[in-house]
């Protein structure tokens, strides 16, 4: 698997792609903050709308993300039975209100007050959906320090990241040839073994993998030594991108969607929009 | 007379962990512009000489510095990394370790972002730099795009963006195949002539360092320099051999000859030797004087392989209708170059992958049916790095974890465990920790560890990657042991010297299809095949044709069994 | 003090490739149906020990979010965050302990798992859960039986393989003293 590939960056021409990584980035994390943040479901309505044009101006079609969005849903829909399973009643209890739908036995009725609160929570995940695809797709891995840096997390940290990025493929490389040979003497990690016997052999398979990413973390912190990392208080970037207007455009709308949602949620002094009452 | 660039004097070292000083007593001189080959067999303290000229030593590897050492003008051991990175550039030996970049481009711009160069600077300087060493056309590619030798370049363009007056090269050579170790040895010539730096190259690969010529050749032992030289009068002493350092094959076979190597002949490398009439004479009788060729019987097949085929993706195949047999008790060499298909073959056999189609006979058995245990108790795989292998701490343990869960009793597998340590000269060690064995010893562990299974054939991965003379001697005469007690023993590849020495046959690969199966003489006398695989000709190839030898092919034949005489009769 | 601080950036790098790596790619069933043994917070466990609090929160906050993206959503933060705390929790508990001086005997390795148990309690326990609670209003028995799923199973993880990891690894460091062939 490529680097390019570890987050399934996609490169084309748009105009999400031509914003600079410190945007998407900073957009993403209002984005997904605001997302958060409120319960009401106008506002999730909205910030949905502007998620899903978004995604549409990033000419990403549907079917080159299609593995995240199954996955994703799967995850949801367990998510949502597992709330449902857990207490039935979440719904009352938040909007104060009971209408059964459905009469099932023991507690588990299903009330329209569940079913909007379980609606909720799926768009309030739904909305960061689109986001997050465009932030992992639209962005060149290569700007992910940079862009890191230039929202004020300390170059260093940056670093951290694009070295994760640039040895992942490598590891799992390592990983998979480690077990393999492992797998021929007798290791398996599979559920014919006992749960201790599995630990120990995770261990057998690890082992040489962390052995081998310990050496392998002495070598690049001499070569990066040997070529000046951390002379400066500050380093430049060879691919940052300049801002445009776009740039501050979006930032600006960025900003805006957090304060509008945090207003129009806390404005009446509570996080759920309410229908019931 | 000129001021030296580098000047140790009375320098000696001392790593902090170890009892004895590392280097002593070094007094040496290197002039401006100046190509210095560092040679000595490993633990000689050669690398170590390279880490105080960079600064590791003292400040990344702590230790003890007596004596003095100017770099550029600079008190080395008193200066710290980052100044001294200024003056000298180090190309380190691992290159997925120094390429750090996501993308070729920045890797090579990593030094001036950290200078906090102007990004209009940094472009400019990487184009150029890059063009420098021809990789302009990959300044976008990832590292696992590349191969060894375009990751090596990059490494190189990532120390010129400084204008460094040094060029420090640690092994260049140890992880490329011989052709691109040819073009490496080509362009570190190349950016020498056009910069005028001075270029020091540690390895102990000499006769694929003298490609090119050199000025001098320091020979390291034991911490010590027991000789400093021009090349032609270092190969004309006796004293390479003495260090455990292996000289070109042509000297060896003209020394075979019985001719006398002086430094009239020219003999730093195979273009400029310069053989007279009597030499060539000599040569050509030694030659003609050849005992017949005993015609070995063909061996009874153990592993057939009919139209093998494999792809990762759909449209992309790895293996392309591969068919070869290998008999019982051979020793085969797969050779090709990076991505021709070698490693994925032996994925295949070992059951790691499945193929699309074609069958595998093992022994008379189809092995479609068998899991991969069930496989790896007829055929053993070895890994090429024995610390990706090597999963408990203690050699016993090591052992016996292939035959753990077989239903033994601790008895059964206690006897067959030191059986097999007994056969790997292992056993004197059987109580030891394997963090205290050195990488040879370790590299046996693995190979006993697959052979306790019982396997009639063992398949190794670059079994003498990166092993100077003595351990790949050490390995390889312990394979050929193994070899005699009747395992048959397959071996991927790129090191021409033990297809030659060991390997009466060789599987030639290239883009996912098996181009040649025929004996590693006539493979390295063939041009068209050389260049495939990514190998070299060989200089026996050269030396033949120099002398008038008609049958070059026969001619290496002829070195190949006069040099395992004297082997055999520790020469 | 300036080397360590390289070796900190490259070990967290490396460490949170580690950590995805394992977390994305490695399926160990646990034996209770589509929950899996995360060997990641093993190696989490170690390197926090290894490298100290920032470098463990750094791998775990990393990490944890890389995996996140790479199934395609918005990182789940609440846990996100509890990764986060366990390396740091993990390293600045464990900060002393002798690893990397080929040190880890008995008294080592209680300490080691005494300190993953509090760590990963701490995060799993606390810190997801009433994460969960606040960012997605989710009902408290739901979040505190998943957290109290993860903690047991991340503690389990981090003390058996953990305590292994760090073992053979100061065994490759101890002295490699006066040893005969027999």
């Amino acid at each position: 698997m490529a680097a390019k590939t570890v987050l399934n960056y996609l490169p084309r021409r748009s105009v999400v792609h031509d914003l600079t990584g410190t945007t998407k980035l900073a957009f993403f994390l209002l984005f997904t903050f605001a997302g958060m943040l409120t319960y009401d479901t106008r506002v999730l309505l909205g910030l949905l709308l502007v998620s899903l044009l978004a995604f549409r101006a990033s000419r990403i079609r549907v079917r080159e993300v299609r593995f995240m969005l199954v996955f994703m849903l799967v995850f949801l829909l367990m998510n949502n039975f597992f709330v449902f399973l857990f207490n039935p009643n979440q719904g009352t209890e938040i909007y104060g209100t009971r209408h059964v739908l459905l009469n099932l036995p023991g507690r588990f009725a299903v009330t329209a007050e569940e079913l909007f609160y379980l609606l909720n929570i799926t768009l309030k995940y739904f909305i960061a959906l689109p986001v997050a695809i465009l932030f992992i797709s639209a962005t060149d891995p290569s700007e992910f320090a940079a862009s890191l840096n230039s929202i004020g997390v300390s170059y260093r940290v940056g670093y951290s990241v694009a070295i994760a990025l640039r040895y992942i493929p490598d590891i799992q490389r390592d990983y998979h040839s480690i077990s393999q040979a492992q797998q021929a003497r007798g290791v398996e990690l599979g559920k014919k073994e006992p749960l201790f016997t599995r630990l120990k052999n995770a261990a057998g398979i690890l082992l040489p993998l962390i052995l081998s990413s310990l050496a392998r973390i002495d070598v690049i912190s001499n070569a990066m030594e040997l070529r000046g990392f951390g002379k400066n208080k500050k380093r430049t970037w060879y691919r940052q991108r300049p801002f445009a207007r776009n740039d501050y455009l979006a930032l600006v709308l960025g900003a805006l969607l957090l304060a509008l949602s945090i207003v129009i949620t806390f404005y009446d002094g509570n996080r759920f929009y309410n229908p019931f009452i | 007379m000129t001021t030296p660039i580098i000047s140790f004097k009375n320098f000696s070292f001392q790593y902090r962990a170890q009892k004895r000083p590392t280097l002593l007593d070094i007094n040496l001189d290197i002039l401006p512009g100046e190509r210095v080959l560092i040679a000595g067999p490993s633990g000689s303290g050669k690398s170590t000489l390279g880490s105080c000229i960079n600064g590791l030593i003292p400040f990344s590897f702590p230790g003890e510095v007596t004596g003095e050492l100017t770099v550029d003008g600079v008190d080395a051991p008193r200066a710290g990394i980052f100044e001294l990175s200024a003056h000298v550039g180090t190309v380190l030996q691992d290159p997925d370790g120094q390429f750090i970049g996501l993308t070729v481009g920045e890797d090579i711009a990593f030094a001036l972002e950290n200078a906090c160069a102007p990004q209009e600077q940094m472009k400019e300087t990487v184009a150029r730099v890059a063009g420098l060493v021809d990789i302009e056309s990959h300044l976008e590619s990832a590292p696992h795009e590349l191969s060894g030798g375009q990751k090596q370049r990059v490494s190189l363009a990532g120390v010129m963006v400084d204008q460094v007056k040094v060029l420090l090269f640690d092994e260049p050579l140890a992880n490329l195949d011989p052709a691109a170790g040819r073009q490496a040895i080509e362009l570190i010539d190349e950016i020498q002539r056009k910069t005028d730096t001075t270029v020091i190259i540690i390895e102990h690969r000499l006769e694929d360092v003298l490609w090119r010529s050199v000025d001098r050749i320091v020979l390291m032992s034991e911490g010590r320099i027991a000789a400093d030289m021009r090349p032609d009068e270092l190969l004309s002493t006796g004293l390479l051999q003495a260090h455990g350092i292996r000289e070109p094959l042509y000297l060896t076979a003209l020394r075979y000859a019985g001719v006398e190597i002086a430094p009239a002949l020219r003999p730093a490398g195979i273009g400029t030797l310069t053989l007279g009439e009597a030499e060539k004479e000599k040569a050509r009788a030694w030659f003609q004087a050849a005992p017949d060729r005993a015609e070995e019987a063909p061996k009874p097949p153990l592993l057939e392989v009919k139209h093998l085929s494999f792809g990762y993706a759909p449209e992309q195949r790895t293996l392309r209708d591969v068919s070869f047999s290998i008999g019982r008790g051979e020793m085969v060499a797969i050779v090709g170059r990076n991505g021709a298909g070698k490693s994925t073959l032996s994925k295949l056999i070992c059951g790691f992958e499945t193929p699309e189609s074609g069958t595998m006979i093992f022994d008379g058995e189809d092995m479609a049916g068998l899991s991969i245990r069930e496989r790896a108790s007829r055929i053993g795989y070895v890994m090429q790095n024995p610390n990706q292998m090597i999963s408990k701490t203690m050699i016993y343990d090591e052992v016996a974890l292939g035959i753990r869960r077989r239903g033994y009793t601790e008895e059964q597998i206690r006897e067959r465990v030191e059986q097999t340590l007994r056969i790997c000269g292992l056993y004197p060690f059987r109580n030891w920790p394997i963090s205290a064995l050195s990488f040879g010893q370790k590299k046996r562990v693995t190979i006993a560890s697959v052979l306790v299974m019982g396997p009639q054939m063992i398949i190794l991965d670059e079994p003498t990657a990166g092993q100077d003379f003595r351990h790949y001697t050490e390995i390889m005469e312990f394979l050929r042991g193994l070899n005699a007690q009747g395992v048959t023993v397959v071996m991927i590849t790129h090191d021409m010297h033990l297809m030659l020495e060991y390997t009466p046959r060789a599987l030639v690969f290239s883009g996912g299809t098996l181009i040649a199966d025929r004996s590693a003489a006539q493979v390295l006398c063939d041009g068209e095949l050389v260049r495939r695989a990514a190998l070299k000709e060989t200089s026996l190839f050269a030396l033949a044709n120099r002398c008038g030898v008609g049958e070059p092919v026969a001619f290496v034949e002829r070195f190949i069994d006069a040099d395992r005489e004297v082997r055999a009769h520790g020469g | 003090m300036k080397k360590n601080s390289i070796k900190t950036v490259v070990a967290v790098g490396i460490g949170a490739a580690l950590f995805f790596v394992l977390g994305r790619f490695v399926n160990i069933p646990s034996g209770i149906p589509n929950t899996n043994i995360s060997v990641q917070y093993a190696v989490l466990g170690m390197l926090a020990s290894m490298y100290g609090p920032v470098a463990g929160a750094l791998i775990g906050f990393i990490g944890h979010t890389l995996i996140d993206l790479s199934w395609g959503g918005a990182p789940w933060w609440s846990w996100v965050l509890a990764s986060t705390a366990v390396g740091a929790a993990v390293g600045f508990l464990g900060r002393k302990l002798p690893i990397s001086e080929g040190v880890f005997g008995k008294k080592e390795i209680i300490s080691f798992a005494v300190i993953n148990v509090i760590a990963n309690a701490v995060a799993w326990l606390v810190i997801a859960p009433v994460l969960d609670i606040a960012i997605y209003a989710e009902p408290a028995a739901k979040v505190f039986a998943q957290g109290a799923m993860a903690a047991v199973a991340n503690s389990v993880t981090a003390v058996v393989i953990g305590a292994l990891l760090c073992a053979a690894y100061s065994k490759t460091i101890a002295g490699k003293g006066s040893l005969d062939a027999e």
